[in-house]
């Protein structure tokens, strides 16, 4: 492996200088406040021209965020207010009074039972005043074939669309048809570098530099929550050998390619106004890049290119973005597995995903993440994203007769007043699925609003013209609380757990006599609750229907949204009080996992991925020394972990090798550790960039840590 | 049936590879520093029958690897011999690997058959010199190199475990004594220095006990380098842990 080339070095120490003056700037370098962004808005910009093998920024200067006002121009207003700009007149003009955007489309159409469950935070985060994202194109097309070929496939798929003219099949008409528009403006972005994007890459730099200005004109398109970046590695790696082998290159110059790549995808900036720091926090842009994994056949897919891409976190040092996540087989070569465990206890900057369960669930042996934790078929499927619901809050919904803890408003009208405070399984748990069917029921509905304006008013051109026409689509569900949920059913089934209401009847705490096991502790008699739920909530969400025949999918993820949505909870029967932050995605409650690390991973991995096939957010953190004396039994021990975990059928893993003493220091001195890069559920954030209130619920989860 | 006092699903100091680790309530010694001292009494502790733990290392089994397996410590669980054949031999039919923790201070009929089911011994000294073994554990250190020598004599595989506490057990003429006692022992393939720590101080506090150790400091990193250097003139491996 080589170290970083004197000019990426170069370059790299302007990112670091740019990177560290926006921090000074409160997170934001500069905006763009006249231009709207687009494929082809900006003329060519770079980080110093000479010293490139790879270019191409977001718009004509480093670290500086464009406008994509589709997406609602509200939100563009207030993030440009909130950096002390506004945005120009004639942007305005256009925006309040001649062209309609995704936002103003889902708001026309939103039902007040909607407006409803959004305001009291049954559902939270739905890209409705934001960019859906989660689409991944085949971004490796660009380089295989140049867009003058894939312009020509787009058309013949054209020709084939004809009659009978039914909303569907006009809508993908005209679908196709601005797919062919954004290959051609991918072409013109090429000439903007002086760059040929009509045919195709015929050398490692161009392959790379291909797949980057195709990825860059998405993200000059688009500013979607997530923006995968796919699978390129290992494709990359044939023209990588290629040109090595008849000696054009060097192992220097291939290491420099991807550096420099990587690089940029590190500098990809959206405009974001701060409460979006509440779901996603840390300003992420999940270029999530997914290595190593295994072909159909049983041939592994790990080459010299996925070392490359894991090296650029020693050559430029560690950093959450772009999201690298480790497909993980137990058959990958050890040699590339130590490896991996080398870089998490080293850098805290990966995941991993369970590649065998992916691939036999899901049947295709080429696709990527989107975002966090999503298996996406690349170039032949994509998802749209629909954030989450909170099911501790629906569970106290069935213990309240249908009213919310927190306002007393009355959400659902189905829900029986319960006939004793001694809470009583069998009731509760007939309550809970009533509530759960009516929640189901208004999510889909806000569902599918979202996606058919999305479509209408912010559609994801060029990434659609980097996918099959018509792929499959997954409409990705997702719910928070699930541990509170597992405890909270195991109290009430275990101890003898009483409500505390109000005047009003509302419940405000709950009185829990006696002992009750907790979900992490490999306990099936609490785990049970964990794998049922999602089970049974996924069956609902599986009958209702769905815009463009998506096929409905669960995720157990939570972002950084487990704070905000601890804050809007009561006291749940579990004896967690009002206001503390949920544990984040699928993990244990924070501080109830006693029996170590592996009994938690265990609890963790009996949740069946059949029932939460957009994916099951797992994150561990480990004080290095817990993991062994030294670094060699640090990563044997750390690939026995993965193997297990995996091999029990677990779907994604976070590890996070730190001393929590670090993380409290850095707190106190955020200028001492610019890159610190922990995981959170299912990406990877800068530390410091994290809310106090975020960072002190970092700390305060499990770090296992032995005596 | 066991009485346990708690269980740790991933241990990484107590054998080799990742081990499932059941701590025993109860110990016959009462050392000055140990980090454990919620463990030393008889009584408390939760029951366990043999069943549940295996059912417990067959669900943690894909975690070991090649290495790893199930250790017992504790507490003292030769203590628990008796119920200990039982699960090591149920163990051992499983296919599992198998590691003792122990002061070696009990050698009677159950703990000699229990070696018969135990692939490692992690033996604790705690001084090789007797008068300050008494100073340190309050008891003759006579029992647990009797339990060395025996050891030995089977040729039963052992890791060597020594806790280096500032003042009572880091003088140079400590380590010689050990190494010396141990330098002709050819099952013992290891070493460990277990760094003196205070991590389980606050334990003393919620006991209602004192902690007499509260004046002696952390080992310095050159202490540890050059009692590590003493020691390899004896052992082949010797490791800090």
């Amino acid at each position: 492996m080589c170290d970083a080339s004197a000019r990426t070095k170069h370059l790299w120490q302007l990112c670091l200088t740019a990177i560290s003056e926006e921090r000074a700037n409160n997170g934001v370098l500069g905006i763009d406040n006249e231009v709207v962004s687009g494929i082809t808005s900006h003329g060519p910009g770079y980080i110093d021209q000479e010293h490139e093998l790879i270019v191409g920024l977001q718009t004509d200067q480093l670290l500086k965020r464009a406008m994509k006002p589709y997406g609602g121009i509200a939100v563009v207003e207030k993030a440009c207010q909130e950096h002390g700009l506004e945005v120009s007149d004639r942007v305005k003009d256009i925006f309040n009074n001649y062209a309609k955007t995704h936002n103003d489309g889902v708001f026309d159409v939103y039902t007040p039972e909607i407006r409803l469950f959004r305001s009291l935070g049954i559902l939270t985060g739905l890209p409705d005043n934001y960019a859906r994202g989660r689409i991944i194109g085949d971004y490796r097309r660009v380089a295989l074939y140049g867009t003058d070929r894939l312009i020509e496939a787009k058309k013949l798929d054209m020709l084939g669309l004809i009659g009978p003219m039914t909303d569907e099949r006009i809508r993908l008409r005209e679908e196709v048809a601005e797919q062919i528009k954004a290959l051609g403006q991918l072409r013109e972005l090429g000439a903007i570098y002086g760059l040929d994007l009509s045919r195709p890459a015929q050398s490692a730099q161009e392959a790379v530099q291909w797949v980057y200005l195709s990825y860059l004109a998405a993200v000059k398109e688009q500013d979607g929550a997530a923006m995968s970046l796919g699978n390129v590695s290992s494709f990359l790696d044939i023209y990588m050998e290629h040109d090595l082998q008849l000696g054009l290159i060097d192992e220097n110059y291939a290491q420099e390619l991807i550096d420099q790549f990587v690089m940029k995808l590190r500098m990809v900036r959206h405009l974001r106004m701060d409460a979006y720091n509440e779901i996603f926090a840390g300003d992420p842009t999940w270029v999530t890049e997914a290595i190593g994994g295994r072909l159909a056949d049983g041939r592994h897919k790990v080459t010299k290119t996925s070392f490359r891409f894991l090296q650029t976190l020693y050559n430029l040092g560690p950093s959450p973005e772009p999201n690298m996540t480790i497909l993980w087989s137990n058959s990958l070569p050890e040699g590339f597995k130590k490896f991996c465990a080398q870089v998490s206890i080293d850098t805290s900057s990966i995941q991993y995903e369970n590649d065998d369960l992916m691939q036999c669930t899901r049947n295709s042996d080429d696709y990527g993440i989107a975002c966090c934790v999503s298996f996406q078929e690349i170039g032949k499927q994509i998802q749209f994203f629909g954030a989450r619901t909170n099911l501790a809050k629906t569970l106290l919904l069935a213990i309240n007769g249908g009213r919310c803890e927190m306002t007393g408003k009355q959400v659902l009208h189905n829900i029986p007043e319960l006939k004793s405070d001694l809470l009583d399984l069998e009731e509760v748990m007939s309550n809970f699925r009533l509530a759960m069917k009516e929640v189901g029921r208004v999510y889909n509905d806000a569902m599918n609003i979202i996606h058919y304006m999305h479509d209408k008013y912010y559609y994801e051109k060029l990434q659609m013209a980097l996918v099959d026409t018509n792929p499959k689509v997954n409409l990705a569900y997702g719910a928070a609380g699930l541990s509170i949920v597992a405890d909270s059913l195991s109290a009430i089934k275990h101890a003898k757990v009483q409500v505390v209401r109000n005047e009003a009847g509302i419940s405000t705490d709950f009185k829990i006599e006696g002992d009750f096991p907790c979900y992490g502790n490999d306990d099936d008699r609490v785990d049970v609750f964990a794998k049922e739920i999602p089970a049974y909530f996924n069956k609902l969400l599986k009958k209702l229907p769905t815009y463009k025949n998506a096929e409905p999918t669960l995720s157990i993820l939570t972002i950084t949204s487990n704070v905000v949505y601890g804050k809007k909870t009561g006291a749940t029967p579990d004896g967690r009080a009002q206001g503390v932050a949920f544990a984040p995605g699928a993990n244990p409650m924070h501080g109830r996992d006693k029996s170590g690390a592996l009994a938690s991973l265990s609890s963790v991995a009996k949740i069946d991925y059949k029932d939460s096939l957009d994916g099951i957010s797992n994150t561990f953190s480990i004080v290095p020394k817990t993991l062994g004396a030294d670094m060699e039994q640090r990563k044997e021990n750390l690939v026995s972990i993965m193997d297990g975990y995996f091999s029990k059928d677990a779907h994604h893993l976070n590890v996070n090798v730190l001393n929590r003493e670090m993380l409290e220091d850095a707190m106190e001195h955020p200028e001492n550790y610019p890159q610190l890069t922990i995981r959170v559920s299912g990406y990877a954030v800068n530390f410091v960039r994290l809310t106090r209130a975020q960072q002190q619920d970092v700390i305060a989860r499990s770090f296992f840590e032995t005596i | 049936m066991l009485n346990v006092h708690s269980i740790e699903s991933l241990g990484t100091f107590d054998g080799p590879g990742i081990r499932l680790v059941f701590f025993l309530q109860g110990c016959n010694f009462k050392c000055l520093y140990c980090a454990n001292p919620d463990t030393i009494a008889f009584e408390g502790g939760n029951p366990y029958a043999t069943e549940d733990l295996v059912a417990m290392a067959r669900r943690q089994q894909p975690f070991f690897g090649k290495k790893g397996g199930i250790t017992v410590s504790g507490g003292e669980p030769l203590i628990q011999a008796k119920g200990l054949i039982e699960l090591f031999k149920a163990l051992k039919e499983a296919g599992f690997h198998t590691c003792i923790d122990t002061n070696g201070s009990l050698l009677n009929d159950d703990v000699k058959e229990l070696l018969d089911y135990t692939d490692l011994v992690l033996l604790d000294i705690k001084q090789a010199q007797e008068e300050r073994h008494r100073k340190l554990t309050g008891r003759s250190n006579a029992r647990t190199l009797a339990f060395a020598d025996y050891l030995a004599q089977r040729g039963k595989a052992t890791w060597i475990r020594y806790v280096l506490v500032p003042g009572y057990s880091d003088a140079e003429e400590d380590l010689h004594a050990l190494g010396q006692r141990i330098k002709d022992m050819h099952n013992v393939e290891k070493l460990e220095i277990q760094p003196y720590h205070k991590l389980g101080v606050h334990k003393y506090a919620s006991l209602g006990w004192e902690y007499a150790l509260s004046d002696v400091p952390a080992n310095t990193a050159e202490a540890l380098l050059k009692a590590k250097a003493l020691f390899q003139a004896y052992v082949p491996e010797v490791v800090i842990n």
